[in-house]
């Protein structure tokens, strides 16, 4: 029986969290593999519906993190992709999504160090709350298939 | 239809070791879009690079995808070999399978499997990469220098010197920094003025300079070759077109109790005052803050009765100009670790317990004591002086791990010319390690110990406490066994911790550079781009990132011209076309975009039919603003801007891939 | 008001005084102490020199039973007993392995949330807030406040903010109205467990620092440590016959001179139970004016 274990998806930001990932290859910091980076000029780029098909898709948790408030490279992206989590959160915890399974953060590219334990701990995190099988049914084809496209029960 | 090159780097055994390239080479040959996949031991090199130009031309490819090290490395390369092949180099990306694959994870089938999931999203991407061509901007040709210290002026005058126009911006009264306040400089005991004034008058006096002294950057906009720089020039109160530089109002200013800068308060200064005899420029400016006709309502104006050429203006305000600079040389400078940091040294509590600056003011002939060691408490010369090197640094528990590089050297310095004005004075040294490692250095520090005698103890200092009216100093001896030393001292001078300015960290997000954590601005790369910034456009030169000693300020400041220079030698600059673009028939004019572009590159554009008449209003970018980072790509409502390079498509194509599904 | 409290070993036996004063000075605010039930040694020096798991499962039994007690504060006293203890709950709190461990010897739970107080965090916290009603006398004379090293370090436990030159100590005293002297010994090694094996060394070390606090006028010396006042006070012959010089200013423990202030008598708060008379101090003492 092998152990489950979790796809995880991050979206960094090049300048920071992608470049602190790579300081973590420069210094040989070892960590989990289940993560895949996704690479985005600007935490500020990302539109959060990719979150919601990666989740579609097979991933059972998600990393967003870029630079720290007041340092990024673009001056107010990455407060502009805070904001979009802060409201974003409480839509989707009203829908049941366990929001355990995204974590956001702030790597900067010094931060080599913090990205290998960031990464560990939500594999972790992500490994004890199990693969995510909620609403991967409410896709196109089942939702045809509903009656009337009205939810009964 | 694709048909996209794949190539797989081993980079030596850096990728090899734990991924097996070969079988990673094999899945993506096999991924959809792919026409031709590879392997090969270094990618990077001539015959690498070589191996992308042919199988473009053979196999009539689309695309290429290079998974090796990171694209912060060697994008560039790969992007240039793909142009040499005869297609746009946009359509090449790197699959990052070294730092963030090989480089963290142990051999196995799960490290294997992650390089294969990330050579095939950046796979898919690049079936949706679209040609794109540079982006020409005019460049201004003029460099900002914020600091004026030795650094910036080794800048400023490589830059003017190569012809180009320079603007120097000091937010002191005088330019010269900390080099000014030392009395003589290692490994040489050169007069340190007596280099330094002589550049600080070329300075001065270069036609291509213009230099704003008691001014600071306000903000810091635009992108390289095209800054907007607001700075503002603080009320000096003094009319430096009319002051003849005479002197007269300082002579006769009643303020003159204010702790002067320049000496490290071991004296006072006046009110209106310039920092040191040879400033540059060499006229007044008012310190409001002490001044008793700013803090107490009018009164005194004695300055501006007694001068002759009428140039006191308490009326002058702050003042802003707008100046457009093509590149900055940031070369702010250090501070010293001050104040009750070191309470068991006593330093702040005992008069005789000073720092190195406050010794170089004692050991100055332009000093408050012109040149003799006295203490600071009785005037009296010091019999038994003893050293503390690494006074903060190398101190984790004090919160500064690092070396500040100088001290070794100045210690040195210190007690041999205490030594010289001393002959019958006893100098100690307590140490830890003895860092001399430049030229001339480690020769320096034995004529200290062998011709002139001065006692170097291995060995740290736990307390320094009064006693008796001397400063006993509890120290141990580690090479003679641990033996516990205690010195009855004169005078202790502290080799205090270099640390970043205080205002490092705002003068830093003015300019969006990174800083680390004690507030040195940081390089770009530590090994290979020592002093550019992550910002392009912005370089470091000096102190601001690293304590360093004087040779080393003044290479770093001409490398960081020769940066400002290149740049400079075309007239136009090419930028990523990595902008964003509007499909204006989808646009429904809400602007959202413009609201959230931190470069205000959005315009507002009128859609208009072929009489003329405005139907109707849609977003524009300005391409030559545009920075690429994407905030308004994801705000759009309908979708209707988009990020060339990572465009939505690109971005879901990533995303579905890396899942494995189909897109 | 209820707050826990853990004597060890020393505050039930050669500093008995420590523990009076302090529960004096807790009465008079209205504070009761509640004993940890079946408390245990906290291994001191000895069991961390032995043995790593020894030295944090001792503490964590006497934690897990205050846990036990419903006890959601603990002021600790002695500050080896405050150190051990809050090393203890850091180690059990950081490393999930070694919490395991632990709990699986002590066979009890360890939730790890239970606030340890060290006598200066308990008398800022809740001796303060009613210091004006309480405090009736002042002290009136010059102290010399003595922290020794375990109150002080490591940083990670101690709520001294500046370990090098710390000024807590010096606050309570001049609420009691003393007047606290600057020295240069606050910190300095009194020579701790070699009180018994090399009295000699203790007598140098603990000399120096009498020495330094007659010089800088001192009247009395506060201490808030039963090792250091075993030092200073119990060894005091020793120290005369090392110096040579007759020294007789007398060692208060914190809480002792606190109560003074408060209008506790001395032999309620122990003050006869030193070796080197206390009474040249409790003689200074004077009402405070209206």
């Amino acid at each position: 029986m092998s152990q489950f274990e979790p796809k995880i998806v991050a979206f960094v930001c090049n300048w920071c969290t992608y470049a602190g990932a790579d300081l973590a290859g420069t210094s040989r910091a070892k960590y989990a593999t289940n993560v895949r980076i996704i690479r985005f000029p600007c935490t500020g780029r990302i539109d959060f519906m990719l979150l919601m098909k990666a989740f579609q898709n097979g991933s059972d948790g998600i990393i967003i993190s870029g630079c720290h408030p007041n340092d990024c490279h673009y001056t107010s992206g990455n407060f502009h992709a805070r904001r979009r989590w802060m409201v974003f959160r409480s839509l989707i915890e009203f829908m049941g999504f366990d929001t355990e399974r995204i974590t956001f953060s702030w790597v900067s590219a010094a931060e080599g160090a913090k990205w290998a334990d960031l990464v560990n701990e939500v594999t972790t995190k992500v490994r004890e709350l199990g693969p995510f099988t909620e609403f991967k049914n409410l896709d196109y084809n089942s939702f045809n298939q509903l009656d009337n496209g009205a939810i009964t029960k | 239809m694709a048909r996209i090159g794949v190539f797989i780097c081993h980079c030596g055994e850096n990728i090899s070791a734990t991924v097996d390239v070969v079988k990673v080479a094999e899945v993506a040959s096999k991924m959809q879009g792919v026409a031709f996949s590879t392997e090969y031991k270094y990618m990077c090199s001539a015959p690498g690079q070589d191996k992308i130009v042919q199988a473009i031309k053979e196999h009539k490819l689309t695309g290429i995808v290079v998974a090796a090290c990171s694209p912060r490395m060697h994008e560039s390369t790969f992007r240039k070999a793909t142009a040499e092949g005869g297609i746009n180099p946009y359509l090449c990306e790197m699959a990052n399978i070294r730092e963030h694959c090989s480089w963290v994870h142990e051999r196995s089938e799960e490290t294997t499997e992650k390089a294969i999931d990330i050579v095939r999203t950046l796979v898919a991407k690049v079936r949706r990469n679209a040609p794109l061509f540079p982006i020409k901007v005019p460049v201004t040709k003029t460099a900002l220098v914020i600091g004026g210290g030795i650094a910036g002026i080794q800048a400023a005058l490589d830059i003017a010197n190569a012809g180009h126009k320079v603007i120097m911006v000091e937010k002191q009264p005088s330019i010269g920094g900390h080099m000014s306040q030392l009395s003589e400089t290692f490994p040489t005991l050169d007069c340190s003025q007596c280099i330094l004034t002589p550049r600080m008058v070329e300075v001065s006096q270069h036609p291509n300079i213009t230099l704003h002294t008691y001014a600071e950057v306000e903000s810091v906009s635009g992108f390289i070759g095209n800054f907007e720089v607001k700075i503002k020039m603080k009320a000096k109160s003094v009319d430096h077109v009319k002051c003849t530089g005479c002197g007269e109002c300082w002579q006769k200013c009643p303020s003159k109790k204010i702790p002067d800068e320049f000496n490290a308060g071991l004296s006072n200064r006046t009110a209106i005052y310039t920092p040191f005899p040879q400033a540059v420029p060499n006229k007044p400016v008012i310190d409001r803050a002490n001044c008793t006709w700013f803090t107490k309502g009018g009164k005194c104006g004695i300055c501006q009765k007694v001068c002759k050429a009428e140039a006191i203006d308490y009326t002058i305000q702050d003042t802003f100009i707008d100046v457009k600079v093509g590149a900055i040389v940031t070369a702010t400078g250090f501070d010293l670790k001050h104040t009750d940091f070191f309470p068991e040294y006593g330093y702040g509590e005992f008069k005789d317990v000073i720092d190195g600056m406050q010794f170089e003011r004692l050991a100055s002939a332009s000093g408050p004591t012109a040149g003799v060691i006295r203490r600071p408490s009785d005037g009296k010369v010091p019999e038994k002086i003893v050293f503390i090197a690494c006074a903060g640094s190398r101190d984790k528990a004090k919160g500064i791990e690092y070396c500040s590089k100088i001290c070794c050297m100045y210690t040195a310095k210190h007690a041999m010319l205490y030594k010289h004005k001393n002959h019958d004075g006893k100098a100690y040294v307590f140490y830890m390690d003895i860092r001399a490692a430049g030229k001339g250095y480690d020769e320096f520090v034995r004529r200290a110990i062998e011709d002139d005698h001065v006692e170097y103890i291995r060995g740290r200092v736990s307390k320094v406490y009064e006693h008796n009216g001397k400063l006993i100093v509890k120290g141990v001896d580690t090479l003679l066994n641990s033996t516990p030393v205690d010195i009855e001292a004169d005078m202790v001078v502290l080799a205090t911790a270099i640390v970043a300015n205080k205002d490092a960290e705002s003068v830093a997000q003015k300019m969006h550079i990174s800083y680390d954590k004690h507030h040195f601005f940081a390089e770009a790369h530590p090994k290979l781009k020592p002093v550019e910034t992550n910002t392009a456009g912005i370089m470091l030169a000096g102190a601001c990132q690293s304590a360093k000693d004087i040779p080393e300020s003044v290479s770093q400041a001409s490398a960081s011209a020769s940066k400002a220079i290149a740049l400079f030698s075309n007239n136009e600059m090419s930028r990523e076309p990595s902008v964003a673009a509007v499909n204006n028939t989808n646009c429904t004019g809400c602007l959202l975009c413009q609201d959230v572009c931190p470069y205000l590159a959005i315009e507002k554009e009128e859609i208009k039919d072929r009489a003329g008449n405005v139907l109707r209003y849609a977003a524009k970018v300005n391409s030559g603003l545009c920075q690429g980072c994407g905030t308004c790509v994801a705000m759009c409502r309908n979708k209707s801007i988009d990020l060339q390079g990572f465009s939505n498509e690109q971005m879901l194509g990533e995303v579905m891939s890396l899942l494995n599904k189909p897109f | 008001m209820k707050i826990g409290y853990y004597p060890g070993c020393s505050l039930e036996g050669t500093s008995k005084e420590y523990s009076d004063s302090l529960f004096a000075v807790a009465e008079k605010c209205g504070i009761t102490l509640e004993t940890i039930n079946d408390w245990n040694c906290c291994g001191a020096s000895a069991a961390h020199t032995l043995n790593h798991d020894l030295a944090i499962a001792l503490p964590a039994r006497s934690i897990a039973l205050a846990e036990k007690q419903g006890l959601t504060e603990i002021v600790i006293p002695c500050a080896a007993c405050y150190s051990r203890l809050s090393q203890s709950q850091l180690e059990m709190n950081s490393h999930f392995v070694t919490k395991s461990k632990i709990e699986s010897y002590l066979e009890m739970s360890f939730s790890g949330t239970i606030k340890l107080l060290s006598v200066i965090e308990f008398l800022e916290k809740y001796i303060f807030p009613e210091v004006d009603k309480h405090v009736v006398n002042k002290l009136n004379q010059k102290t010399a406040c003595y922290y020794g090293c375990l109150l002080v370090r490591p940083k990670e436990i101690s709520s001294i903010k500046r370990s090098e030159d710390p000024i807590e100590m010096e606050e309570v005293m001049k609420i009691a109205g003393a007047i606290p002297v600057k020295w240069a010994f606050k910190t300095e090694c009194c020579g701790a467990g070699f009180s018994v094996s090399k009295t000699d060394f203790v007598a140098k070390l603990s000399g120096k620092i009498l020495e330094n606090a007659a010089e800088n006028g001192a009247e009395s010396i506060i201490v808030a440590c039963p090792m250091c006042h075993m030092n200073l006070d119990m060894r005091r012959p020793n120290i005369k016959e090392q110096i040579k010089k007759d020294i007789n200013i007398p060692v208060l423990f914190i809480t002792q001179a606190l109560g003074l202030s408060m209008g506790i008598s001395a032999d309620k708060l122990g003050l006869n139970k030193h070796f080197v008379p206390t009474d040249t101090a409790v003689k200074c003492v004077i009402k405070k004016e209206a």
